[in-house]
């Protein structure tokens, strides 16, 4: 069973979800080392808040008795994508944007900072034990059969790939076409010179902020959907692998965190699939440490010159 | 000539309207914070969730964010009399009526607060406390509220210089301090058991003040060599029945040569890279050491490690016949608290000569390097020093100190199991480094007291503990992006030269 083909497109299957759940958190990451060039560490902790805040709101439905499942997971969304960025902005405001021009290792520090304190926010508030959610949408169809094993894909990961392919889609228009969207690309080439010919520096950032929240949020609703139990521990992890995934890509790179996404999610998959479950995520920081050491502008990136 | 029209013509007429809309806004940002997390409580029974509603916590954090963004902008404003006026007999209030509430002197008026959970109602009164003083504090200092970034700057870096240079006499009296402590009668079990461990992490803190402090690489994975110290002398006991003296320097070795290896390929990232591929290796270790199960007995880790001996002489109350033990040896009575004593004493040796050594090896030609390193790289390689070398003795000598830490920790505890070395300890460490101010050696002791110490006599404490440490890393960071305690002085100047932050 385990050499067969169906076996590889079970786990293909998976990897492309949790790759979705990936790629949306990384771009966080790679807008914001794009245009301030620092590690938002607390990026991670922001994922996390956003499975939590839709936790909350899928159980607050139920309780109000509203059960229609398209209903619900639309308003679970509007929620997390709504409520999520602030704690995004907040965090801009409170922690990263007063350090802008301070030596480059203290933003980081205040980063650790936050994802320390927000995580134990989180865990005050919320409990520190498993939530754990009924499943929301459930069934889905056989594409594949062979003897007792089947393949099937479920409606939870058709509306996945199909919810991470629009926001992506959307978010590529969104940078390339808009006013706003060349405003970030303006700031990411040069802060200064983007302030001198009128653009709004500051708030440019606080909406990059924004946005990455807003994906982190959403890819904090697909890990529930998809995995029912989070707890306030999720974000450290899933962090650092998306963090992983947006180096691989080459960080400040779009199409490179996504595409970094999708490849950390099939190597984990494929890698507790085939090797051991165990090792998974020694296998995402072993790729982490050899694409810093072999290749540091990862697969799509351009080289950062130095300058003296 | 702005800045003295502007002191003539007094204070601008305050505009109510922005200000209430300003703080409305504050208001309205916190409420979005705190609707979902604050506001809605999941609770777990076995087969439903439901949700338990928090609004009253709600409210009092968007009454704080109201009021707080008012006297902000007062105070900017330099109206600290209107924030005097209204916080103090306010603050005052509420404070005795609680106190006499909570204590059941006088009558309790507690019910003509605007809140019933008495935690919220110390919450805001602390935060009105604050106000208050805040108000006082700028009202000392004459019309301008604030400083330039860099006077401030340089006021606070006087203020490091002179704790500086005090330091030379406030060390050796904390030193003696320490010495003396087993002795004095304040010394119970529970004292000394919370000074082993906060010096544990005072010579985890000068170990890795050599990597993050003089060197200026940022280690997230500190914890991993402290794991590699401890696994190394329970593994050296557990299979070679080796005792703890014996495995000591080559816990420290292994520490050191794992810190060689690992740095060996990362050492050339730039900053944040390195920070992160340095947390990416302490959680390989941590989950190498947890799922290697026939080496390391994986996640119930390895128990039974040996105790350390006094110059051979186990503190046992019972040893095999014709050996001796430190009791039968000096025929005193057998007593528990001398084990104590002992670790205590050993762990402090092991910290004093962490400092010595890091305090020596700062003024030899590698130490120079390490800070001239963390100031300018690129002057430093074209000036002939080799950066990747330079670096590699400072990870590899704050590993073998995080190494001896482990080992001594592996002794101390008897048990050890990869629980114990996760990021946040990494995290905790780096927190007692940078609160302290990097490369400073005292603020390391300050800040590991108050962050470890405290911490462990105030039990109830323990589930603010951490949210407090990232507050205050943030907090630190933004007030004083070098460190509490830091004052960058040369260390070796050319003659006739003044000192650039000594204050005369």
């Amino acid at each position: 069973m385990l050499h067969s083909y169906e076996y590889l497109v079970t786990q293909l299957i998976n990897g492309i979800t949790l790759g979705a759940v990936y790629g949306l958190i990384a771009i966080g990451y790679t807008m914001v080392y794009g245009i301030i060039g620092m590690i938002n560490f607390a990026h991670g902790e922001i994922f996390m808040i956003g499975a939590f805040i839709s936790l909350i709101t899928f159980v607050v439905l139920g309780i109000v008795g509203i059960t229609w499942v398209p209903l619900a997971v639309l308003i679970a969304l509007l929620a997390a994508m709504i409520l999520t960025p602030v704690y995004g902005w907040t965090l801009e405001r409170i922690a990263y944007r007063p350090l802008r021009r301070a030596p480059r290792l203290a933003p980081l520090i205040t980063a650790i900072g936050m994802s320390i304190f927000l995580q134990n926010y989180v865990q005050l508030l919320q409990g520190a034990r498993d939530k754990a959610l009924h499943p929301v949408i459930v069934g889905g169809f056989e594409i594949m059969r062979r003897g007792d094993y089947t393949v099937s894909v479920s409606y939870l990961q058709i509306l996945i790939v199909v919810l991470t392919v629009g926001l992506m889609a959307g978010f590529t228009l969104l940078i390339n076409r808009t006013p706003l969207g060349r405003a970030q690309r303006a700031c990411e080439q040069d802060l200064g010179m983007a302030a001198l010919v009128g653009i709004d520096v500051n708030r440019t950032i606080s909406l990059t902020f924004v946005m990455g929240s807003g994906l982190a949020a959403v890819a904090g609703l697909i890990f529930l959907l998809n995995y029912g139990v989070i707890d306030f521990f999720i974000g450290f992890l899933a962090g650092i692998k998306a963090f992983t995934a947006a180096v691989l890509g080459g960080i400040g790179s779009l199409p490179g965190a996504m595409l970094g996404g999708l490849l950390i999610g099939l190597i984990e998959a494929l890698w507790s699939g085939y090797f051991s479950i165990e090792y998974k995520d020694v296998a995402v920081f072993g790729i982490l440490v050899l694409v810093l050491i072999f290749r540091p502008t990862g697969l799509l990136g351009v080289p950062d010159i130095e300058k003296v | 000539m702005a800045v003295a029209d502007e002191a003539l013509a007094g204070p601008r007429p305050l505009n109510w309207r922005a200000i209430l809309i300003e703080a409305a806004l504050t208001a309205f940002v916190v409420f979005l914070l705190t609707i979902a997390l604050v506001g809605a409580d999941i609770v777990d029974f076995s087969d439903t969730v439901t949700v338990r509603p928090r609004l009253n916590d709600v409210i009092a954090a968007v009454i704080i964010a109201f009021l707080g963004r008012i006297v902000l902008v007062l105070l900017r404003e330099g109206r600290n009399r209107i924030v005097l006026a209204t916080m103090v007999p306010l603050a005052l209030a509420t404070f005795l009526i609680l106190l006499g509430g909570s204590l059941g002197i006088g009558a309790d008026l507690r019910h003509l607060l605007p809140f019933r959970d008495p935690v919220v109602c110390w919450i805001i009164d602390g935060a009105m406390i604050v106000f208050a003083l805040r108000a006082l504090w700028t009202m000392r200092r004459a019309v301008k509220v604030t400083l330039s970034d860099e006077a401030r700057e340089a006021r606070a870096d006087r203020t490091a210089a002179r704790v500086q240079r005090v330091a030379r006499m406030i060390g050796p009296l904390i030193f003696v301090a320490a010495l003396a402590l087993p002795l004095t009668p304040l010394a119970n079990r529970q004292i000394l058991d919370i000074g082993t461990l906060v010096m544990t992490y005072i010579m985890l803190g000068w170990g890795l003040n050599v990597v993050v402090g003089l060197a200026g690489l940022l280690d997230l994975g500190y914890v991993a060599f402290y794991a590699v110290g401890a696994y190394s002398f329970a593994l050296l006991a557990q299979f070679f029945g080796l005792g703890f003296w014996t495995c000591l320097p080559f816990a420290g070795l292994m520490s050191g040569t794992a810190g060689v290896l690992l740095g060996f390929p990362v050492l050339r990232l730039r900053g944040d890279y390195l920070a992160i591929v340095t947390l990416g290796f302490g959680e390989m270790v941590r989950l190498i050491l947890n799922n290697w199960q026939s080496l390391t007995g994986g996640p119930n880790g390895i128990s039974g490690v040996p105790r350390p001996t006094f110059f051979g002489l186990p503190l046992l109350p019972f040893v095999p016949e014709g050996h001796e033990s430190f009791f039968t040896f000096f025929h005193i009575p057998f007593t528990p608290e001398a084990r104590i004593v002992f670790l205590y004493y050993v762990i402090l040796g092991l910290a004093m000569i962490t400092n010595l050594f890091t305090m020596r090896i700062r003024r030899l030609p590698i130490g120079r390097a390490w800070e001239a390193l963390r100031e300018d790289e690129i002057a430093c390689r074209s000036l002939g020093i080799n950066p990747r070398n330079t670096k590699l003795t400072a990870f590899g000598i704050g590993a073998m100190f995080a190494g001896f830490a482990g080992s001594f920790f592996a002794t101390r505890q008897g048990f050890i199991s990869p629980e114990s070395f996760t990021f946040i300890e990494s995290a905790v460490i780096l927190a007692i480094v940078v609160l302290g101010g990097f490369g400073s050696q005292l603020g390391v002791v300050f800040a590991a007291i108050i962050l470890i110490g405290l911490p462990e006599f105030f039990r109830e404490l323990q589930l603010y503990r951490m949210l407090a440490f990232g507050a205050a890393m943030v907090t630190i960071m933004i007030w004083r992006p070098a460190g509490l305690l830091a004052h960058r002085e040369p260390t070796l100047k050319l003659f006739g030269a003044k000192s650039r932050g000594g204050a005369k």
